[in-house]
């Protein structure tokens, strides 16, 4: 007989892996990435496969050959982030992009603070911030070739924040701007313009859908998010309707579903209790109003996300769960 | 233009001024005073924090020395008798010298002679295995090779063998500071003296089982027959619980207890190779 | 809707694959170790000496302190020896070894099957028959049950909860004693109800269990005062804190007893240990133990004495297959890997279950994804993941202590559930058993 194994309780473990998890994030992505191909063509897939290739190749990389560390790739983490640039994107930005972008969320955000799990921002969202401040012009550009197979008629233009930002600062009303554009509807099922992630918001729900099925997130900090944007942007489209956009509009609008669905969710850059996680939701919601209602650029949910990201350690020191036998009867 | 600069450059001077002035009254205001003996005695010692010498950290071990009438009770383990000479000297005080320690493992069932019965598959460390169980060898008392004292030693003297799971000690690096002694949940580790040229004699056991339980165990163990006791013409040694302990400061390092040990469980260290002397025909086996 | 405690818990496969195999009285051993260990505090004095002639059911140690507990002879035989022998562990254990000639009981014990309803005892006579007996807690932590059911003067117990949940994964004892014995622990139910001097009794049992429920509910329409409650499948409902949660819905305050709740839990094995010492005048010398495992082509629940080698269990058991890696005494969750096979069974041994390599080989430890799920999981509202990251650090104790490491009841929800493979409880465990130490060795205010 083999020698018997001695070890501490717990002698059995739940079928969960970080790969598993992983695993699941891309496949609530897969909506989102198809919905994009469909509309704006193989260039999105080129963006996809180089932000994905570079990040995995990237991480391989400097595990094996810089930090001489067991290399983690298949954990899929990085895959997860190329994903999640690529879908960050212009459809049409070159491919290179997709590279720099990869270079900096992987190199620069991710190992650097020592890889999975040590990083304090969001790798991908450091990768599009450091792109929209560098290639100021390529990252707001949503000039578009066509659709690949003519499902959608071909657009231009600025996205719809874009476009209200520049109309309000032309002197504009809000009604005049939206005079022709933007239904509802057309927002859910397809955003005219926008990066490669925020054309259909159906299909950023449906992957969300699936991520609380399979409960690798839980659905506070997208809802706190999501309450907080309506709120906030509600109040505001009260008080002045011609000045500011309605609360629906601005739930629908941008990248606020994918930031808030898939980014503000990531593991390593939230906080890890519930309180912590309302308190963060509220932020990034108030951040992201603010920004789009004050600032110089139309969207704000990639800074407000990695502005409280730098909160995250202090909400998990000061943010305890509630305790058993805390509350006496 | 030029006044631009002439008045950012007289801005800045004036503003570095009132920093200067109240920085100057901060410091003075929030002095503290301390006796600066302790800081001659803190730039001295050699500044590991390792609180081998008791106190918490060199910080604290300069404090209570310059405190304290005498030098009796201090010893820094890591500065060893140079460093204590040198303190003393600082503090116009007389120093005892003491005799260098180091760091010994009195185990030495490596993988070979000490057979797994189990595998363990839990957190590498000596300290959840012990609370567990016995450990994965037959011998309840022998080192678990898991490396807690590697962990815990901050220079980098201890680590364990892989090829014989069995901890070892880097006598050049070892300062005695006795982090390994407090880590190790077997009570393993023992500081012993340096000995003359680093020579030392030791029982590399400490099972106190009866000596057929230990045989069965290991093949290296101390099975407490008392022949090195009984050899000892010093009375160094003592036999208790079924286990030989070397007194170092009565071993005179005759080695005779190593020659007639029956499992090779006395090791004797940085002697030099023993010349070949062929046995007298009478002399007899002990 | 079903009950259940309101903060963590996981849900591992049950697995509950000997359920079906009745109980089986084990054969009669050659030789009993018995073990002077067998509840939680001080080991017991033996009083007997080598060529002792004993009879089953005899005292052969007595207590040695408050809480300690007597021990008797699972056979009939003679004393070989009183010496140490290894525990599951491989620690010496003080044990007293018997060889099995007939099987000849002390006078006085009821051996009949017959039903014995009418409980004419006063609580204290109650108590010290409990105690004379020689039983504790069977439920693992082995707490002797008669300081259990006398608790301090200026606390009030207010109900009893019988705990029938077994939400350990694999184990059936509690689940064939509850379907083969249910007016037996109704009655060893009502016996505790009298000691303590409380009118409200509850059965919690997990809803996996529905021949189980059944057959309690059934016997419990002759006890209008015990009521069977059917709770949710979750891990670890069978604590004593969270089973208290579930039931009653109080929490024990943080360090408190869980008497402060009003509640006395105790497991339904031990229910039919009071019946049988109350109302048989039988000491606690035999226990019902599952011996499982899906490598094994059986599943059985014996019937076991106390002081039966484990090597000789897994024998008649079909022995040991090739594919066995791990033998545990008790459940996969907070069951002991067995590292001597030859340690005698004790009288809270509930369970020897054998699992194969890939059911219990530990992962590789990755990084840290802050995931958070081992702190949605710990039904104690703690966060693992800190205290694992504090404890590694090393002298961390006060922090540790504001996190209240001292709170963990070792359930493993932290070490299952994490994605990572990190062995969370390990060190929680080392840290624990440390600042314990600390807030011991300080003066009570």
């Amino acid at each position: 007989m083999n020698k018997l194994i001695v070890s501490p309780s717990p002698h059995a473990h739940g079928r969960e892996s970080t790969q598993s998890i992983m695993r699941d994030v891309l496949i609530a992505l897969t909506p989102a990435m198809l919905v994009s191909i469909l509309a704006s063509g193989w260039s999105v897939l080129a963006l996809i496969c180089v932000s994905v290739v570079a990040c995995v190749l990237l991480e391989f990389l400097i595990q094996k050959y810089w930090l001489k560390v067991p290399v983690t790739v298949t954990d899929l983490s990085a895959a997860v982030t190329g994903c999640l640039l690529a879908l960050n994107l212009p459809p049409n930005a070159p491919w290179w992009i997709a590279l720099i972008g990869a270079i900096v969320a992987i190199g620069v955000a991710k190992m650097t603070f020592g890889g999975l799990g040590q990083n304090i921002f969001n790798p991908a969202l450091v990768g599009r911030v450091f792109l929209l401040v560098s290639f100021p012009v390529i990252m707001t550009s949503w000039d578009d070739g066509g659709s690949m197979f003519g499902l959608v008629d071909a657009f231009s233009g600025a996205t719809p924040l874009g476009a209200v930002k520049e109309g309000l600062k032309n002197g504009m009303t809000l009604s005049q701007i939206t005079a022709d554009d933007l239904t509802f509807s057309q927002q859910f099922f397809f955003n005219a313009g926008g990066s490669a992630g925020e054309l259909s918001a159906i299909a950023l729900i449906l992957g969300f859908i699936y991520l609380l099925c399979r409960r690798v997130i839980k659905a506070t900090i997208p809802v706190t998010i999501l309450c907080t944007v309506f709120v906030v942007s509600g109040i505001f489209w009260l008080a002045n309707p011609e000045k500011f956009t309605n609360p629906v509009f601005n739930i629908f609008s941008g990248g606020l579903l994918l930031g808030a669905i898939f980014m503000a969710t990531d593991y390593v850059t939230s906080p890890m209790t519930t309180k912590g996680q309302i308190i963060f939701g509220i932020g990034i919601g108030l951040i992201t109003v603010f920004v789009r209602y004050f600032g110089s650029y139309p969207e704000g949910v990639s800074f407000a996300i990695l502005i409280m990201n730098c909160a995250v350690p202090l909400l998990n020191k000061y943010c305890k769960p509630r305790r058993f036998g805390e509350v006496k009867k | 233009m030029t006044g631009t600069i002439l008045f950012t450059i007289a801005c800045l001077v004036a503003l570095g001024l009132l920093f200067a002035v109240v920085l100057y009254f901060v410091a003075q205001k929030f002095k503290v005073e301390e006796d600066p003996r302790i800081a001659t005695v803190e730039s001295i010692l050699p500044g590991a924090n390792c609180g081998g010498c008791g106190h918490a950290g060199c910080h604290a071990f300069a404090e209570n020395v310059v405190k304290a009438p005498s030098m009796e009770g201090f010893f820094c383990p890591v500065g060893g008798n140079p460093v204590m000479t040198k303190v003393a000297e600082a503090l116009g005080r007389a120093v005892e010298e003491k005799a260098p320690m180091v760091a010994v493992v009195r185990c030495g069932g490596t993988t070979a002679c000490r057979p797994r019965t189990n595998e363990y598959d839990g957190y590498a460390s000596c300290k959840v295995m012990a609370s567990l169980y016995v450990g994965d060898t037959g011998c309840k008392y022998g080192c678990l090779g898991k490396g807690d004292c590697e962990a815990a030693c901050q220079f980098g003297a201890i680590h364990v063998n892989p090829a014989t799971g069995i901890a070892e000690v880097d006598e050049e690096k070892c300062t005695a500071c006795g982090a390994c002694v407090k880590a190790c949940p077997k009570n393993l580790i023992e500081l012993r003296a340096k000995g003359f040229k680093n020579r030392r004699v030791f029982v590399s056991c400490i099972n106190r089982d009866k000596g057929a339980v230990t045989r069965k165990a290991c093949s290296a163990g101390c099975i407490g027959c008392g022949k090195c006791a009984k050899t000892c013409p010093f009375d160094a040694i003592t036999v208790e619980n079924n286990v030989a302990y070397i007194d170092f400061t009565k071993c005179k390092m005759c080695r005779k207890c190593v020659e007639v040990c029956p499992t090779h469980a006395i090791h004797e260290v940085n002697f030099p190779p023993k010349p070949k002397i062929e046995p007298k025909p009478n002399e007899e086996n002990v | 809707m079903k009950k259940t405690f309101r903060i963590g818990g996981v849900h591992p496969h049950d697995n509950k694959i000997s359920a079906e195999a009745a109980i089986e009285i084990f054969p009669a051993i050659e030789t009993a170790y018995v073990s002077m260990a067998q509840h939680l505090g001080a080991p017991a004095t033996p009083i007997v000496a080598v060529g002792d002639k004993v009879k089953v059911g005899q005292v052969i140690a007595e207590p040695a302190g408050f809480i300690s507990g007597y021990v008797h002879s699972p056979v009939s035989g003679t004393v070989k020896s009183v010496a140490p022998r290894a525990d599951i562990a491989g620690n010496l254990v003080p044990h007293v070894e018997i060889t099995v000639e007939g099987d000849e009981w002390m006078e006085g014990i009821d051996t009949s099957d017959t039903l014995v309803k009418e409980i004419p005892y006063t609580p204290e006579e109650i108590i010290e028959k409990v105690k004379r007996a020689g039983v504790v807690g069977l439920g693992g932590a082995s707490f002797p049950t008669h300081v259990k059911l006398a608790p301090p003067k200026d606390k009030k117990a207010e109900c009893l909860i019988l705990n029938g949940t077994e939400c350990e994964p694999y184990l059936t004892s509690d689940d064939r004693i509850m379907r083969e014995r249910p007016q037996e622990i109704l009655i060893g139910g009502a016996i505790m109800m009298k000691a303590l001097g409380v009118t409200r009794g509850y059965v919690g049992i997990e809803e996996n269990k529905p021949a189980a429920i059944a057959s309690m509910t059934e016997a419990a329409k002759a006890f209008p005062q015990i009521e069977v409650i059917t709770l949710k499948k979750r891990y670890p409902q069978g604590g004593e804190k969270q089973l208290i949660d579930a039931v009653i819905r109080r929490q024990v305050p943080s360090g408190g007893l869980p008497i402060e709740t009003g509640a006395v839990v105790q497991n339904v094995g031990t229910s039919l240990a009071v019946y049988e010492a109350v109302q048989k005048n039988k000491p606690l010398i035999d226990n019902v133990i599952t011996v499982t495992g899906s490598c094994l082509p059986v599943q059985h629940n014996y019937k076991v004495r106390i002081g039966t080698p484990m090597s000789k269990i897994l024998e008649v058991a079909g022995g040991l297959p090739e594919k066995a890696a791990k033998v545990i005494s008790g459940g996969p969750m907070m069951g002991r890997a067995i590292a001597n096979l030859d340690a005698a069974t004790v009288k809270a041994n509930g369970a020897i279950l054998v699992l194969t390599e890939e059911e219990t080989r530990r992962r590789p430890e990755s990084a840290c994804i802050r995931c958070s799920k081992c702190a949605s999981a710990c039904p104690m509202g703690l966060e693992p993941w800190l205290l694992n990251k504090l404890s590694r650090a090393g002298g961390r104790h006060e922090e540790l202590e504001k996190e209240r490491v001292f709170d963990c009841i070792e359930c493993g929800c932290c070490s299952f559930t994490c994605p990572a493979g990190i062995p969370l409880l390990d060190l929680i465990r080392i840290s624990k058993a440390e600042v314990m130490k600390i807030m011991r060795s300080r003066p009570k205010k």
